[in-house]
Protein backbone atom coordinates (compact mmCIF):
# COMPACT_ATOMS: atom_id res chain seq x y z
CA UNK A 1 0.00 0.00 0.00
CA UNK A 2 2.83 2.58 1.20
CA UNK A 3 5.01 1.08 -1.41
CA UNK A 4 2.36 2.09 -4.19
CA UNK A 5 1.31 5.44 -2.49
CA UNK A 6 5.17 6.78 -2.34
CA UNK A 7 5.75 6.28 -5.83
CA UNK A 8 3.12 9.26 -7.40
CA UNK A 9 4.00 11.11 -4.35
CA UNK A 10 7.35 11.39 -5.43
CA UNK A 11 6.63 12.08 -8.83
CA UNK A 12 4.49 14.82 -7.72
CA UNK A 13 7.23 16.82 -5.35
CA UNK A 14 9.51 16.12 -8.16
CA UNK A 15 7.94 17.57 -11.08
CA UNK A 16 4.81 19.64 -9.90
CA UNK A 17 4.31 20.73 -13.64
CA UNK A 18 3.91 17.66 -15.04
CA UNK A 19 1.77 16.16 -12.41
CA UNK A 20 -0.19 18.72 -13.69
CA UNK A 21 -0.52 18.53 -16.72
CA UNK A 22 -1.52 14.86 -16.29
CA UNK A 23 -4.69 16.14 -15.35
CA UNK A 24 -5.42 17.67 -18.36
CA UNK A 25 -4.65 14.48 -20.66
CA UNK A 26 -9.46 14.24 -20.47
CA UNK A 27 -8.72 17.04 -22.73
CA UNK A 28 -6.38 15.72 -25.45
CA UNK A 29 -9.20 13.64 -27.30
CA UNK A 30 -11.29 16.56 -27.51
CA UNK A 31 -8.53 18.92 -28.49
CA UNK A 32 -7.56 16.25 -31.44
CA UNK A 33 -11.56 15.77 -32.43
CA UNK A 34 -11.81 19.57 -33.04
CA UNK A 35 -8.74 19.70 -34.43
CA UNK A 36 -9.59 17.15 -37.11
CA UNK A 37 -13.42 18.77 -37.75
CA UNK A 38 -11.83 22.25 -37.77
CA UNK A 39 -9.16 20.42 -40.79
CA UNK A 40 -11.97 18.48 -42.70
CA UNK A 41 -14.15 21.07 -42.78
CA UNK A 42 -11.39 24.22 -44.21
CA UNK A 43 -9.89 21.82 -46.33
CA UNK A 44 -12.30 21.51 -48.78
CA UNK A 45 -13.14 17.73 -48.59
CA UNK A 46 -16.45 18.26 -47.30
CA UNK A 47 -19.20 20.32 -48.92
CA UNK A 48 -19.08 23.42 -46.55
CA UNK A 49 -22.93 23.34 -46.53
CA UNK A 50 -22.88 20.09 -44.91
CA UNK A 51 -20.32 21.03 -42.62
CA UNK A 52 -19.77 24.39 -40.65
CA UNK A 53 -15.95 24.82 -38.16
CA UNK A 54 -16.68 24.11 -34.75
CA UNK A 55 -16.20 27.98 -33.73
CA UNK A 56 -19.16 28.65 -36.38
CA UNK A 57 -20.88 25.80 -34.43
CA UNK A 58 -19.89 26.93 -30.91
CA UNK A 59 -20.85 30.03 -31.70
CA UNK A 60 -24.09 29.13 -33.08
CA UNK A 61 -24.92 26.63 -29.45
CA UNK A 62 -24.19 29.83 -27.47
CA UNK A 63 -26.16 32.26 -29.38
CA UNK A 64 -29.00 29.92 -29.43
CA UNK A 65 -29.05 29.22 -25.92
CA UNK A 66 -28.73 32.56 -24.59
CA UNK A 67 -30.93 34.74 -26.97
CA UNK A 68 -32.15 31.99 -29.47
CA UNK A 69 -35.18 29.78 -28.69
CA UNK A 70 -32.88 26.54 -28.41
CA UNK A 71 -33.12 26.52 -24.27
CA UNK A 72 -36.70 26.12 -24.88
CA UNK A 73 -36.23 22.93 -26.68
CA UNK A 74 -33.33 21.96 -23.93
CA UNK A 75 -36.00 22.21 -21.39
CA UNK A 76 -38.32 20.38 -22.61
CA UNK A 77 -36.57 17.45 -23.22
CA UNK A 78 -35.25 18.06 -19.97
CA UNK A 79 -38.57 17.82 -18.49
CA UNK A 80 -39.32 15.01 -20.59
CA UNK A 81 -36.78 12.43 -19.44
CA UNK A 82 -37.06 13.55 -15.56
CA UNK A 83 -40.64 12.91 -15.54
CA UNK A 84 -39.90 9.46 -17.19
CA UNK A 85 -36.81 9.09 -15.01
CA UNK A 86 -39.20 9.67 -11.99
CA UNK A 87 -41.71 7.70 -13.09
CA UNK A 88 -39.61 4.56 -13.61
CA UNK A 89 -37.55 5.02 -10.63
CA UNK A 90 -41.08 5.50 -8.71
CA UNK A 91 -42.37 2.37 -10.03
CA UNK A 92 -39.11 0.75 -10.46
CA UNK A 93 -37.14 0.27 -7.37
CA UNK A 94 -39.95 -0.88 -5.16
CA UNK A 95 -41.14 -3.26 -7.88
CA UNK A 96 -37.09 -4.64 -8.24
CA UNK A 97 -36.95 -4.82 -4.35
CA UNK A 98 -40.23 -6.85 -3.92
CA UNK A 99 -38.75 -9.46 -6.70
CA UNK A 100 -35.92 -9.94 -5.89
CA UNK A 101 -36.82 -10.54 -2.61
CA UNK A 102 -38.70 -14.02 -3.61
CA UNK A 103 -36.05 -15.63 -5.44
CA UNK A 104 -39.15 -17.61 -7.15
CA UNK A 105 -40.92 -14.61 -7.73
CA UNK A 106 -38.00 -13.19 -9.67
CA UNK A 107 -37.44 -16.27 -11.67
CA UNK A 108 -40.97 -16.06 -12.94
CA UNK A 109 -41.02 -12.97 -14.84
CA UNK A 110 -36.97 -13.33 -15.66
CA UNK A 111 -37.59 -13.89 -19.27
CA UNK A 112 -40.38 -11.44 -19.60
CA UNK A 113 -37.76 -8.61 -18.01
CA UNK A 114 -34.90 -10.07 -19.85
CA UNK A 115 -36.99 -10.05 -23.38
CA UNK A 116 -38.18 -6.42 -22.93
CA UNK A 117 -34.92 -5.53 -21.81
CA UNK A 118 -33.48 -7.04 -25.00
CA UNK A 119 -36.05 -5.20 -27.24
CA UNK A 120 -35.01 -2.14 -28.55
CA UNK A 121 -37.51 0.98 -26.89
CA UNK A 122 -37.94 2.54 -29.96
CA UNK A 123 -39.50 -0.45 -31.64
CA UNK A 124 -42.55 -0.40 -29.44
CA UNK A 125 -42.78 3.35 -30.17
CA UNK A 126 -45.69 2.62 -32.87
CA UNK A 127 -47.20 0.36 -30.13
CA UNK A 128 -47.18 3.38 -27.57
CA UNK A 129 -48.72 5.68 -30.37
CA UNK A 130 -51.65 3.35 -30.72
CA UNK A 131 -52.68 3.03 -27.51
CA UNK A 132 -51.56 7.01 -25.95
CA UNK A 133 -51.86 9.09 -29.33
CA UNK A 134 -49.15 11.33 -30.11
CA UNK A 135 -49.41 13.34 -26.68
CA UNK A 136 -46.56 14.71 -24.46
CA UNK A 137 -47.62 11.91 -21.64
CA UNK A 138 -47.15 9.10 -24.61
CA UNK A 139 -43.36 10.32 -24.80
CA UNK A 140 -43.28 10.28 -21.52
CA UNK A 141 -44.83 6.62 -21.13
CA UNK A 142 -42.31 5.12 -23.71
CA UNK A 143 -38.98 6.63 -21.66
CA UNK A 144 -40.10 5.33 -18.65
CA UNK A 145 -41.43 1.94 -19.51
CA UNK A 146 -37.55 1.71 -21.01
CA UNK A 147 -36.06 3.19 -17.51
CA UNK A 148 -38.55 1.02 -15.58
CA UNK A 149 -36.84 -2.55 -16.99
CA UNK A 150 -33.48 -1.46 -16.65
CA UNK A 151 -34.34 -0.10 -12.93
CA UNK A 152 -36.12 -3.01 -11.90
CA UNK A 153 -33.56 -5.62 -13.14
CA UNK A 154 -30.91 -4.23 -11.41
CA UNK A 155 -33.09 -3.27 -7.95
CA UNK A 156 -34.03 -7.52 -7.96
CA UNK A 157 -30.75 -8.63 -8.67
CA UNK A 158 -29.13 -6.17 -6.29
CA UNK A 159 -31.84 -8.06 -3.49
CA UNK A 160 -31.25 -11.42 -4.41
CA UNK A 161 -26.83 -10.73 -4.40
CA UNK A 162 -26.83 -9.54 -0.93
CA UNK A 163 -24.21 -10.88 1.02
CA UNK A 164 -25.66 -13.74 3.12
CA UNK A 165 -23.03 -12.91 5.90
CA UNK A 166 -24.98 -9.68 6.42
CA UNK A 167 -28.36 -11.41 6.53
CA UNK A 168 -27.01 -14.02 9.07
CA UNK A 169 -25.10 -11.48 11.01
CA UNK A 170 -29.13 -9.17 11.55
CA UNK A 171 -30.56 -12.83 12.55
CA UNK A 172 -27.85 -13.83 14.69
CA UNK A 173 -28.39 -10.23 16.28
CA UNK A 174 -32.05 -11.03 16.59
CA UNK A 175 -33.65 -8.96 13.77
CA UNK A 176 -36.84 -10.40 12.38
CA UNK A 177 -37.73 -10.78 8.72
CA UNK A 178 -38.91 -7.30 8.18
CA UNK A 179 -35.91 -5.94 10.17
CA UNK A 180 -33.82 -8.02 7.76
CA UNK A 181 -35.27 -6.69 5.01
CA UNK A 182 -35.55 -3.22 5.29
CA UNK A 183 -31.97 -2.73 7.40
CA UNK A 184 -29.70 -5.25 5.30
CA UNK A 185 -31.50 -6.59 1.86
CA UNK A 186 -32.46 -3.19 1.06
CA UNK A 187 -29.60 -1.64 2.15
CA UNK A 188 -27.43 -4.23 0.42
CA UNK A 189 -29.39 -3.50 -3.07
CA UNK A 190 -28.33 0.20 -3.06
CA UNK A 191 -25.67 -0.03 -5.21
CA UNK A 192 -27.14 -2.09 -7.73
CA UNK A 193 -29.70 0.26 -7.99
CA UNK A 194 -27.93 2.82 -8.77
CA UNK A 195 -26.18 1.86 -11.33
CA UNK A 196 -30.40 0.95 -12.28
CA UNK A 197 -30.91 4.68 -12.05
CA UNK A 198 -28.09 5.75 -13.92
CA UNK A 199 -28.90 3.25 -16.71
CA UNK A 200 -32.24 4.06 -16.86
CA UNK A 201 -31.81 8.29 -16.98
CA UNK A 202 -29.38 7.58 -20.21
CA UNK A 203 -31.87 4.89 -21.76
CA UNK A 204 -35.06 7.58 -20.67
CA UNK A 205 -32.73 10.38 -22.71
CA UNK A 206 -32.20 8.51 -25.55
CA UNK A 207 -35.90 7.21 -25.72
CA UNK A 208 -37.19 10.75 -25.49
CA UNK A 209 -35.01 12.42 -28.28
CA UNK A 210 -36.01 9.12 -30.22
CA UNK A 211 -39.89 9.85 -29.55
CA UNK A 212 -39.29 13.52 -30.37
CA UNK A 213 -38.27 13.13 -33.46
CA UNK A 214 -40.55 10.80 -34.56
CA UNK A 215 -44.08 11.65 -32.74
CA UNK A 216 -43.53 15.18 -33.27
CA UNK A 217 -43.91 17.74 -30.86
CA UNK A 218 -44.04 21.65 -30.50
CA UNK A 219 -40.60 21.64 -28.33
CA UNK A 220 -37.26 19.34 -27.63
CA UNK A 221 -33.95 19.03 -28.79
CA UNK A 222 -35.14 15.73 -31.15
CA UNK A 223 -37.33 17.85 -33.13
CA UNK A 224 -35.00 20.78 -33.20
CA UNK A 225 -32.34 18.41 -34.92
CA UNK A 226 -34.56 16.62 -37.43
CA UNK A 227 -35.69 20.01 -38.05
CA UNK A 228 -32.70 21.90 -38.92
CA UNK A 229 -31.66 18.69 -40.94
CA UNK A 230 -34.58 19.07 -42.98
CA UNK A 231 -33.82 22.47 -43.85
CA UNK A 232 -29.93 22.32 -44.19
CA UNK A 233 -29.80 24.83 -40.98
CA UNK A 234 -26.53 22.62 -40.40
CA UNK A 235 -25.02 24.83 -38.19
CA UNK A 236 -28.35 24.83 -35.82
CA UNK A 237 -28.25 20.63 -36.22
CA UNK A 238 -24.58 20.15 -35.27
CA UNK A 239 -25.12 22.49 -32.10
CA UNK A 240 -28.25 20.65 -31.13
CA UNK A 241 -26.43 17.59 -31.39
CA UNK A 242 -23.65 19.10 -29.27
CA UNK A 243 -26.06 19.89 -26.68
CA UNK A 244 -28.15 16.83 -26.68
CA UNK A 245 -24.72 15.27 -25.76
CA UNK A 246 -24.06 17.40 -23.41
CA UNK A 247 -26.79 16.70 -21.77
CA UNK A 248 -26.33 13.10 -21.69
CA UNK A 249 -23.19 13.63 -19.86
CA UNK A 250 -23.72 16.41 -17.42
CA UNK A 251 -26.84 13.04 -16.47
CA UNK A 252 -24.30 10.59 -15.86
CA UNK A 253 -21.87 12.80 -14.02
CA UNK A 254 -24.62 14.15 -12.08
CA UNK A 255 -25.97 10.60 -10.95
CA UNK A 256 -22.19 9.01 -10.44
CA UNK A 257 -21.77 11.75 -8.14
CA UNK A 258 -24.63 11.35 -6.20
CA UNK A 259 -24.07 7.44 -6.20
CA UNK A 260 -20.33 8.04 -4.92
CA UNK A 261 -22.18 10.40 -2.13
CA UNK A 262 -25.30 7.71 -0.92
CA UNK A 263 -22.80 4.56 -1.38
CA UNK A 264 -19.87 5.79 0.66
CA UNK A 265 -19.15 2.28 1.64
CA UNK A 266 -19.14 1.01 -2.30
CA UNK A 267 -15.72 -0.93 -2.95
CA UNK A 268 -14.72 -0.33 1.16
CA UNK B 1 -25.72 -2.96 35.38
CA UNK B 2 -26.10 -4.90 31.49
CA UNK B 3 -22.03 -6.53 32.78
CA UNK B 4 -23.51 -8.03 35.36
CA UNK B 5 -23.33 -12.00 35.04
CA UNK B 6 -26.50 -13.64 34.74
CA UNK B 7 -29.54 -12.91 37.19
CA UNK B 8 -28.64 -14.85 40.25
CA UNK B 9 -30.96 -17.44 40.39
CA UNK B 10 -32.02 -18.85 43.43
CA UNK B 11 -32.36 -22.33 42.30
CA UNK B 12 -28.76 -23.79 41.86
CA UNK B 13 -27.18 -21.91 38.55
CA UNK B 14 -26.93 -24.30 35.45
CA UNK B 15 -24.21 -26.53 35.51
CA UNK B 16 -23.28 -25.97 32.16
CA UNK B 17 -23.30 -23.12 29.21
CA UNK B 18 -23.62 -25.53 26.59
CA UNK B 19 -25.37 -29.03 26.71
CA UNK B 20 -25.33 -30.76 23.56
CA UNK B 21 -26.63 -34.56 23.41
CA UNK B 22 -26.74 -37.09 20.68
CA UNK B 23 -26.41 -34.47 17.75
CA UNK B 24 -26.43 -35.80 14.42
CA UNK B 25 -25.83 -33.60 11.22
CA UNK B 26 -25.09 -35.26 7.60
CA UNK B 27 -24.59 -32.58 4.61
CA UNK B 28 -25.93 -35.47 1.90
CA UNK B 29 -23.97 -38.76 2.32
CA UNK B 30 -21.13 -37.64 4.12
CA UNK B 31 -21.78 -37.81 8.06
CA UNK B 32 -20.43 -35.02 10.06
CA UNK B 33 -21.79 -35.53 13.32
CA UNK B 34 -22.97 -38.80 15.11
CA UNK B 35 -24.63 -39.14 18.47
CA UNK B 36 -22.05 -36.11 19.48
CA UNK B 37 -22.38 -35.13 23.06
CA UNK B 38 -20.80 -32.52 24.79
CA UNK B 39 -21.12 -30.75 28.30
CA UNK B 40 -18.89 -27.27 28.76
CA UNK B 41 -18.77 -26.25 32.45
CA UNK B 42 -20.36 -22.88 32.84
CA UNK B 43 -18.07 -19.35 33.19
CA UNK B 44 -15.12 -20.93 31.10
CA UNK B 45 -13.75 -19.81 27.59
CA UNK B 46 -13.61 -22.84 25.66
CA UNK B 47 -11.81 -22.99 23.11
CA UNK B 48 -12.65 -25.57 19.76
CA UNK B 49 -9.73 -26.89 17.63
CA UNK B 50 -9.65 -29.54 14.92
CA UNK B 51 -8.46 -30.67 11.59
CA UNK B 52 -9.51 -28.86 8.59
CA UNK B 53 -13.50 -30.12 7.59
CA UNK B 54 -14.15 -31.71 10.76
CA UNK B 55 -16.78 -29.44 11.41
CA UNK B 56 -15.57 -26.64 13.79
CA UNK B 57 -17.62 -24.06 12.00
CA UNK B 58 -20.62 -26.03 11.80
CA UNK B 59 -20.70 -27.16 15.42
CA UNK B 60 -20.55 -23.39 16.63
CA UNK B 61 -23.32 -22.70 14.31
CA UNK B 62 -25.40 -25.61 15.52
CA UNK B 63 -24.78 -24.47 19.21
CA UNK B 64 -25.91 -20.91 18.34
CA UNK B 65 -28.74 -21.38 16.19
CA UNK B 66 -27.37 -20.41 12.81
CA UNK B 67 -27.17 -23.38 11.11
CA UNK B 68 -30.11 -26.47 11.40
CA UNK B 69 -29.46 -30.09 12.58
CA UNK B 70 -30.84 -33.44 11.80
CA UNK B 71 -31.47 -34.20 15.59
CA UNK B 72 -30.27 -34.58 19.26
CA UNK B 73 -30.45 -31.67 21.37
CA UNK B 74 -28.82 -28.47 22.40
CA UNK B 75 -29.31 -26.48 25.61
CA UNK B 76 -27.82 -23.35 26.36
CA UNK B 77 -27.91 -22.79 29.88
CA UNK B 78 -30.29 -25.77 30.31
CA UNK B 79 -32.66 -23.85 27.74
CA UNK B 80 -33.24 -24.13 24.51
CA UNK B 81 -31.44 -21.40 21.56
CA UNK B 82 -34.37 -19.54 20.99
CA UNK B 83 -34.76 -19.01 24.37
CA UNK B 84 -31.19 -18.02 25.19
CA UNK B 85 -29.44 -14.57 24.77
CA UNK B 86 -26.86 -15.33 22.43
CA UNK B 87 -23.73 -13.19 21.01
CA UNK B 88 -21.86 -14.61 17.59
CA UNK B 89 -18.86 -12.71 16.44
CA UNK B 90 -18.33 -13.73 12.88
CA UNK B 91 -14.61 -14.59 11.15
CA UNK B 92 -15.09 -11.96 8.72
CA UNK B 93 -15.67 -8.45 10.08
CA UNK B 94 -15.70 -6.90 6.64
CA UNK B 95 -18.80 -8.85 6.00
CA UNK B 96 -20.47 -8.77 9.04
CA UNK B 97 -20.73 -5.47 9.75
CA UNK B 98 -23.47 -2.89 8.17
CA UNK B 99 -21.22 -0.52 6.31
CA UNK B 100 -23.82 2.30 5.78
CA UNK B 101 -24.29 2.50 9.72
CA UNK B 102 -21.86 3.92 11.69
CA UNK B 103 -19.35 1.99 14.14
CA UNK B 104 -21.90 3.16 16.83
CA UNK B 105 -24.93 2.75 15.15
CA UNK B 106 -23.62 -0.96 14.31
CA UNK B 107 -23.07 -2.05 18.46
CA UNK B 108 -26.28 -0.46 19.05
CA UNK B 109 -28.07 -2.32 16.30
CA UNK B 110 -28.98 -5.04 18.73
CA UNK B 111 -30.80 -3.15 20.81
CA UNK B 112 -32.31 -1.62 18.31
CA UNK B 113 -34.03 -4.39 16.63
CA UNK B 114 -35.56 -5.56 19.75
CA UNK B 115 -37.47 -2.02 20.08
CA UNK B 116 -35.11 -0.62 22.83
CA UNK B 117 -36.11 3.28 23.40
CA UNK B 118 -33.38 5.45 21.58
CA UNK B 119 -31.66 6.84 24.76
CA UNK B 120 -31.28 3.69 26.68
CA UNK B 121 -29.86 2.03 23.72
CA UNK B 122 -27.47 5.53 23.57
CA UNK B 123 -26.77 4.66 27.47
CA UNK B 124 -26.12 1.41 27.43
CA UNK B 125 -23.77 1.82 24.25
CA UNK B 126 -22.13 4.42 26.08
CA UNK B 127 -21.87 2.68 28.96
CA UNK B 128 -20.00 -0.51 27.20
CA UNK B 129 -17.01 1.80 25.76
CA UNK B 130 -16.13 3.29 28.74
CA UNK B 131 -16.12 -0.04 30.39
CA UNK B 132 -13.61 -1.41 28.24
CA UNK B 133 -11.99 1.94 27.86
CA UNK B 134 -12.62 2.07 23.84
CA UNK B 135 -10.96 4.86 22.58
CA UNK B 136 -11.94 5.12 18.99
CA UNK B 137 -14.44 7.73 17.10
CA UNK B 138 -17.78 5.81 16.62
CA UNK B 139 -19.27 8.62 14.50
CA UNK B 140 -17.02 6.97 11.70
CA UNK B 141 -17.90 4.17 8.82
CA UNK B 142 -16.55 0.75 10.17
CA UNK B 143 -14.76 0.75 7.34
CA UNK B 144 -12.90 3.44 7.80
CA UNK B 145 -11.19 1.65 10.83
CA UNK B 146 -8.40 -1.33 11.14
CA UNK B 147 -9.24 -4.65 10.79
CA UNK B 148 -8.58 -5.04 14.80
CA UNK B 149 -10.25 -1.81 15.39
CA UNK B 150 -13.26 -3.54 13.20
CA UNK B 151 -12.88 -6.61 14.84
CA UNK B 152 -13.27 -5.43 18.21
CA UNK B 153 -16.65 -3.25 17.52
CA UNK B 154 -18.26 -6.57 16.53
CA UNK B 155 -17.01 -7.77 19.78
CA UNK B 156 -18.48 -4.74 21.23
CA UNK B 157 -21.98 -5.32 19.12
CA UNK B 158 -22.10 -9.09 20.17
CA UNK B 159 -21.57 -7.75 23.98
CA UNK B 160 -23.81 -4.66 24.02
CA UNK B 161 -27.43 -7.16 24.19
CA UNK B 162 -26.20 -8.67 27.21
CA UNK B 163 -25.43 -11.95 25.99
CA UNK B 164 -25.34 -15.09 28.75
CA UNK B 165 -23.20 -16.69 26.13
CA UNK B 166 -20.30 -15.33 22.96
CA UNK B 167 -19.74 -17.45 20.12
CA UNK B 168 -16.78 -16.90 18.31
CA UNK B 169 -15.85 -18.11 14.94
CA UNK B 170 -11.91 -18.07 14.40
CA UNK B 171 -12.16 -14.02 15.42
CA UNK B 172 -8.51 -13.63 14.89
CA UNK B 173 -8.12 -15.55 10.97
CA UNK B 174 -8.42 -12.39 9.72
CA UNK B 175 -6.16 -10.50 11.50
CA UNK B 176 -2.62 -9.92 10.96
CA UNK B 177 -0.29 -10.91 13.95
CA UNK B 178 0.00 -7.59 15.40
CA UNK B 179 -3.47 -6.97 15.67
CA UNK B 180 -4.19 -10.66 16.86
CA UNK B 181 -2.63 -9.49 20.06
CA UNK B 182 -4.63 -6.26 20.61
CA UNK B 183 -7.94 -8.19 20.27
CA UNK B 184 -6.62 -11.19 22.18
CA UNK B 185 -6.23 -9.20 24.70
CA UNK B 186 -9.10 -7.14 25.05
CA UNK B 187 -10.81 -10.29 24.88
CA UNK B 188 -9.34 -11.82 27.69
CA UNK B 189 -10.62 -8.63 29.71
CA UNK B 190 -13.83 -8.54 28.56
CA UNK B 191 -14.22 -11.98 30.02
CA UNK B 192 -12.84 -11.50 32.88
CA UNK B 193 -15.30 -7.99 33.61
CA UNK B 194 -18.03 -10.06 32.28
CA UNK B 195 -17.50 -13.69 33.13
CA UNK B 196 -19.85 -14.15 30.16
CA UNK B 197 -18.95 -18.08 29.24
CA UNK B 198 -17.22 -17.90 25.59
CA UNK B 199 -17.36 -20.78 23.18
CA UNK B 200 -14.71 -19.86 20.22
CA UNK B 201 -13.55 -21.61 17.36
CA UNK B 202 -9.64 -21.12 16.52
CA UNK B 203 -7.73 -21.85 13.60
CA UNK B 204 -4.21 -22.55 15.65
CA UNK B 205 -3.03 -24.56 18.54
CA UNK B 206 -1.79 -22.12 20.23
CA UNK B 207 -4.34 -19.56 19.64
CA UNK B 208 -6.51 -22.05 20.70
CA UNK B 209 -4.79 -22.71 24.60
CA UNK B 210 -3.89 -19.38 25.23
CA UNK B 211 -7.00 -18.05 26.00
CA UNK B 212 -8.70 -21.04 26.92
CA UNK B 213 -9.83 -23.07 30.28
CA UNK B 214 -10.59 -25.74 28.08
CA UNK B 215 -9.26 -26.70 24.98
CA UNK B 216 -11.71 -29.29 22.99
CA UNK B 217 -9.32 -31.22 20.56
CA UNK B 218 -12.33 -32.90 17.75
CA UNK B 219 -11.43 -35.79 15.32
CA UNK B 220 -11.38 -36.31 11.58
CA UNK B 221 -14.81 -36.62 9.98
CA UNK B 222 -17.23 -38.01 11.99
CA UNK B 223 -16.48 -35.87 14.55
CA UNK B 224 -15.61 -36.83 17.49
CA UNK B 225 -14.61 -35.24 21.12
CA UNK B 226 -11.10 -36.84 21.33
CA UNK B 227 -10.05 -34.93 24.64
CA UNK B 228 -10.93 -31.87 26.53
CA UNK B 229 -7.60 -30.29 27.81
CA UNK B 230 -7.91 -28.49 30.61
CA UNK B 231 -5.30 -25.23 31.37
CA UNK B 232 -5.59 -23.59 34.40
CA UNK B 233 -3.14 -21.31 34.28
CA UNK B 234 -3.79 -17.75 35.97
CA UNK B 235 -5.25 -14.60 34.34
CA UNK B 236 -4.74 -12.03 32.95
CA UNK B 237 -2.06 -14.65 30.56
CA UNK B 238 0.68 -12.07 29.04
CA UNK B 239 3.42 -12.93 26.39
CA UNK B 240 5.28 -14.68 29.37
CA UNK B 241 2.17 -16.98 29.71
CA UNK B 242 3.48 -17.89 25.89
CA UNK B 243 7.09 -19.43 27.56
CA UNK B 244 5.84 -20.81 31.30
CA UNK B 245 6.51 -24.48 31.19
CA UNK B 246 2.34 -25.30 31.58
CA UNK B 247 1.55 -23.52 28.96
CA UNK B 248 4.13 -25.73 26.68
CA UNK B 249 3.41 -28.75 28.04
CA UNK B 250 -0.49 -28.35 27.65
CA UNK B 251 0.40 -27.32 23.84
CA UNK B 252 2.72 -30.32 23.27
CA UNK B 253 -0.09 -32.80 24.53
CA UNK B 254 -2.86 -30.71 22.24
CA UNK B 255 0.05 -31.20 19.39
CA UNK B 256 0.49 -34.93 19.73
CA UNK B 257 -3.23 -35.71 20.36
CA UNK B 258 -3.59 -33.69 17.22
CA UNK B 259 -0.80 -35.74 15.20
CA UNK B 260 -2.29 -38.93 16.43
CA UNK B 261 -5.94 -38.23 15.23
CA UNK B 262 -4.15 -36.99 11.46
CA UNK B 263 -2.69 -40.37 11.02
CA UNK B 264 -5.69 -42.86 11.53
Amino acid sequence: MTATLSKPQRRAAGRPFLQNLDRLLPLVGVGVMFGLWWLIAVSGWVNPVLLPTPWATLSALVTAMTTGDMFIDFFASVVRTFSAFLLAAVVGVPLGVLLGSSEKLYRSVEFLIDFFRSTPASALIPMFILFFGVSDFSKVIIAAFSALLLIVFNSAYGVLNARQSRILAAKVMGANRWQVFKDVLVMESLPQTFIGLRSGISIALVIVIVAEMFIGTEQGLGKRIIDAQQVLNVQDMYASILITGLLGYALNVLFLLGEKRVIHWSGK
Amino acid sequence: MMLDTQPTQAIAPPEHFVSVKGLCKSFGNAVLYDNFNLDLASNQLVSVFGPNGCGKSTLINMISGLTPFDSGEILIHDKPIRRARIGYVFQNYREAMLPWLSAFDNIAYPLRVKGMPEAECRDRVETLIQTFNIQLDLKRYPYSFSGGQQQLISILRALVADPEVLFLDEPFSALDFETTLFVRDKLQEIFETTKIPMFMVVHNLEEAVFLADTVLLLSKRPTRLVEMVSFPASRPRTLDTLSSPEFIETSRHCLDIFRQEMRK
